[in-house]
């Protein structure tokens, strides 16, 4: 039997080839033709803002910014932008990890939101102040979404570490 | 003396301590990249590194694009090639007259001892995508390092100007389209001969800048290249006239274009090999090697100079 992802059952230590594995497939995500369409998310920085609030002693700020200059180079943006974004979205991740991880899921991606917004906010900054021009106000629609996906992600992305249930009737526990 | 309890968990550096290094260096990758542009060699390193997930991107477009082209009716292409062969025939005429006229005032040139037009020549490359980045106006071609392109080449398309090359990977190239916002080309207005750069604003079109309020300037008229820059060639079409402001209360004009290349197209352009430099004449020529001996002085002048108009 399949438990939800809300129960606190005790998971399996996550592999750290899968973290690679998931950051990499986001930055693909993020590198298709799709990602020019209104309100797709960030889905780098969602996996950098999740795998921060889920492992923060694994994913930090290094991994942040090593992926966050990929994504400027593949995406012709000012170099740093996207890792200045990143770095303080880890931060941010893994400080606030302990308690965004007491709540349930639904109020968990609220507490999301905010650092989703951050990247957003952070490059619109920097590329105002070197002065290009403005993308309009679609350019933030994409954390909505991002903080809609999140249920949905903790779900999938924690499968993996999910103990097989193996039911014993004489266990007293 | 303070002692330390010590630590039962090594954690490495502070969190804060982290942040502030890694907040330190991104911006200063930032203003450096956005100031001095010499983190070229940076990029194309880690391009090495992007460029083949990039590929691996577009590949499911592609291969939808492929599959349409195969399902495209043998009906519809052999009507294409129908119009397409009366197209050739109908401009072979010019083509043949331009041929001959352009001989003749390479000779005629010659005869007045001006210099010749250059003639234009470049490699073929196609669009592979636009750049991901909403803040500009670029699209990656499939030519680069490896096809001896280099940054600053103009590129056009069967109508006229697109962009120019500003950015060299060992296998692509990143071209600014004439409507980023960053991007201005020196132009010519045919019908009267006025000479003016056009801007790009960044939502499509261009703008006119600079020219005073009762300027000759109509709805209509086609700006070509004037060719003062050295980099792109003279006589090419960029724009088209579509809307002017006269406001008594501004000295300039303000005057809107829209570009007469396919700018946000996909299809093939061509890169037009850079201009070669004008010599200089001999006289002129000494009195520059004269002047490069205290090269070092100059620029410290010049610098002093700009920080104190700052």
């Amino acid at each position: 039997m399949q438990t939800s992802y809300s129960s606190s059952r005790i998971l399996l230590p996550v592999r750290p080839w899968f973290i690679g594995f998931s950051l990499l497939l986001a930055l693909l995500l993020n590198l298709l033709p799709t990602s020019v369409w209104p309100g797709v998310p960030d889905w780098l920085a969602l996996l950098v803002v999740f795998w921060s609030v889920r492992e923060p002693r694994r994913v930090g700020m290094g991994l942040a910014f090593l992926f966050g200059l990929a994504m400027d180079v593949a995406d012709a943006s000012l170099l740093g932008q996207h890792a200045l974004a990143y770095v303080l979205a880890a931060y941010g991740g893994s400080s606030l990890s302990r308690r965004i991880l007491w709540f349930p899921l639904g109020q968990q991606a609220l507490q999301v939101f905010p650092l989703l917004l951050l990247v957003q906010v952070v490059q619109f900054s920097v590329r105002m102040l070197v002065g290009a021009d403005s993308p309009g106000m679609g350019y933030f629609i994409g954390p909505c979404f991002g903080t809609l996906l999140w249920p949905l992600l903790t779900f999938v992305l924690l499968l993996p570490q999910h103990q097989p249930v193996d039911r014993d009737a004489n266990r007293p526990l | 003396m303070d002692h330390q309890p010590p630590p039962f968990f090594k954690r490495g550096p502070a969190p804060v301590a982290l942040l502030s290094f890694y907040v330190a260096l991104s911006v200063a990758l930032l203003v450096v990249d956005a100031r001095l542009q010499t983190l070229e060699v940076l990029r194309q390193a880690l391009s090495m590194f992007t460029h083949p997930v990039q590929q691996l991107a577009h590949l499911p477009a592609q291969f939808l694009d492929n599959a349409g082209n195969y399902f495209v009716s043998v009906a519809r292409l052999q009507d294409e090639n129908a119009q397409l062969k009366r197209a050739r025939l109908e401009n072979v005429t010019t083509l043949l007259r331009t041929q001959q006229l352009e001989a003749e005032n390479e000779r005629l040139r010659k005869l007045l001892g001006v210099k010749e037009r250059q003639q234009a020549g470049g490699q073929l490359a196609q669009i592979l995508y636009s750049a991901r980045d909403p803040y500009s106006r670029r699209i990656v071609v499939d030519k680069g390092q490896q096809d001896k392109v280099v940054a600053g080449q103009p590129v056009i398309d069967d109508a006229g100007i697109v962009g120019q090359v500003t950015r060299v990977f060992p296998f692509v190239a990143e071209i600014t389209l004439i409507t980023d916002k960053e991007q201005a080309v020196p132009v010519q207005i045919v019908r009267t001969g006025l000479r003016s750069v056009v801007f790009g604003l960044g939502n499509g079109q261009l703008e006119l800048r600079f020219l005073p309020a009762n300027a000759d300037v109509q709805n209509g008229d086609l700006l070509v290249t004037s060719g003062l820059d050295g980099i792109f060639l003279p006589g090419f079409p960029v724009a088209k006239v579509v809307h002017i402001e006269r406001d008594t209360s501004y000295s300039f004009a303000r005057i809107f274009c829209a570009p007469l290349a396919g700018v946000e197209n996909f299809s093939e352009v061509m890169i037009l090999d850079p201009r070669p430099a004008i010599a200089l004449p001999e006289q002129l020529a000494k009195e520059a090697a004269g002047r490069e001996a205290k090269p070092a002085v100059r620029s410290g002048l010049a610098k002093k100079k700009r920080l104190k108009r700052d």
